[in-house]
């Protein structure tokens, strides 16, 4: 196909692409003032089984079983990227040197970790309640956890953070999720139908499932994401190419190492 | 009022992705990405979202960016690259 060719399947393509999607938006309702059909029954539906955030409502007993497919998207993110980050078999692992880190940027991710880490917390457990929930907390809390690289250096995140242990959580949240939608199933419903007893709206034991679900996916998402900038950080710290050296104390990885202990200088 | 704070934050997008788009560095691209993603809760915030906007504030504007630059620097550490040398270990170069 020539250039020519091509040019013109793109215009008629854009020209199409352009007077539909002009179309349609002129079949919008006004911006922000309609009260859009779907928007009245979520709420309706949130209400009644006691949940006051009506987007957790919609994410974690309306819309469960989507969830869990997004959930498993993130699952199976990390696990690729575990795989593809793996230390390699020529590739070697150095300590982390100790860092200076200036003391205003330390004092200042010192004094935010704990309220970044609360922070987290809080939005996970009120997920049910107020904006947020699992996903979004469990990122927070994550990231919080990363202020200590900040504040210090990698040894002593490592020092705090005992990966397996983020790696079993990420996949007991996932399995809490699956196990949750299979015991609506047990109890004679279909899966990841809302089968607990709701509670009082606007407490933190509200919500029914969708409150268990949340925490599976706060617990999911939190241990996912350590997981996957741990994978980031050994490669930006600890693992070296082959060939790059500097002298420093390492281990070698997987007996592949090809012991050229001094590079010569440029 | 609101509808000003909207217009306001969608000006502020516009800009924040033009300015990411146009950055060539991708150092400067991470942390030009970072404000996007905070321009963008805002405008979720404005718009009455703020779930939305707490996913975009925690993914948008630390997550990627910090993938990015480690991604950066772990690219530029590779010997025989000419990388700038501002992220390497010290004593690298004796």
């Amino acid at each position: 196909m020539s250039s020519r060719v091509r040019l013109w399947v793109f215009l008629v393509g854009a020209a199409g692409f352009a007077a539909l999607f002009a179309a349609a938006c002129f079949d919008l309702p006004a911006f922000g003032t309609v009260p859009h059909p779907y928007g009245v029954r979520a709420v309706h539906a949130a209400l009644s089984h006691h949940t006051a955030n009506v987007i957790a409502s919609v994410n974690f007993d309306l819309r469960a079983f989507d969830t869990l497919g997004e959930e498993s998207i993130l699952f199976s993110a990390v696990i690729g990227t575990v795989v593809l980050l793996r230390q390699a078999r020529d590739e070697h692992r150095k300590d982390p040197e100790p860092a200076t880190v200036h003391p205003p940027v330390r004092r200042f991710a010192l004094l935010t970790l704990p309220f970044a880490l609360l922070v987290g917390l809080y939005v996970i457990a009120h997920g049910q309640v107020s904006p947020g929930g699992g996903f979004q907390g469990g990122v927070v809390t994550a990231t919080a956890l990363h202020l200590l690289y900040i504040a210090a250096d990698y040894r002593a995140l490592e020092r705090v953070r005992p990966l397996t242990l983020y790696e079993i959580g990420e996949a007991a949240g996932e399995a809490a999720y699956v196990i949750t939608g299979f015991a609506a199933v047990l109890a004679g419903s279909a899966f990841l139908t809302n089968v607990l007893p709701f509670g009082t709206l606007a407490t933190l034991s509200s919500g029914g499932t969708a409150m268990v679900l949340n925490a599976a996916v706060g617990l999911e998402v939190t241990s996912g994401i350590v997981v996957l900038l741990a994978r980031f950080l050994d490669q930006a710290v600890e693992i070296e190419d082959p060939g790059e050296d500097d002298g420093s104390p390492r281990h070698t990885g997987g007996g592949g190492g090809n012991g050229d202990d001094e590079r010569e200088p440029a | 009022m609101t509808d000003v704070l909207i217009v306001v934050a969608l000006l502020l997008v516009a800009g924040a992705a033009t300015a990411a788009v146009l950055n060539r560095d991708p150092v400067r691209q991470a942390l030009v990405l970072s404000f996007l993603g905070l321009t963008l809760a805002l405008l979720f915030t404005f718009l009455q979202a703020p779930d939305v906007a707490l996913s975009q504030l925690a993914v948008g504007s630390a997550v990627t960016p910090l993938m990015i630059l480690l991604t950066v620097r772990k690219v530029r550490r590779r010997p025989g690259s000419g990388g700038d040398g501002a992220d390497k270990p010290a004593g690298r170069e004796r």
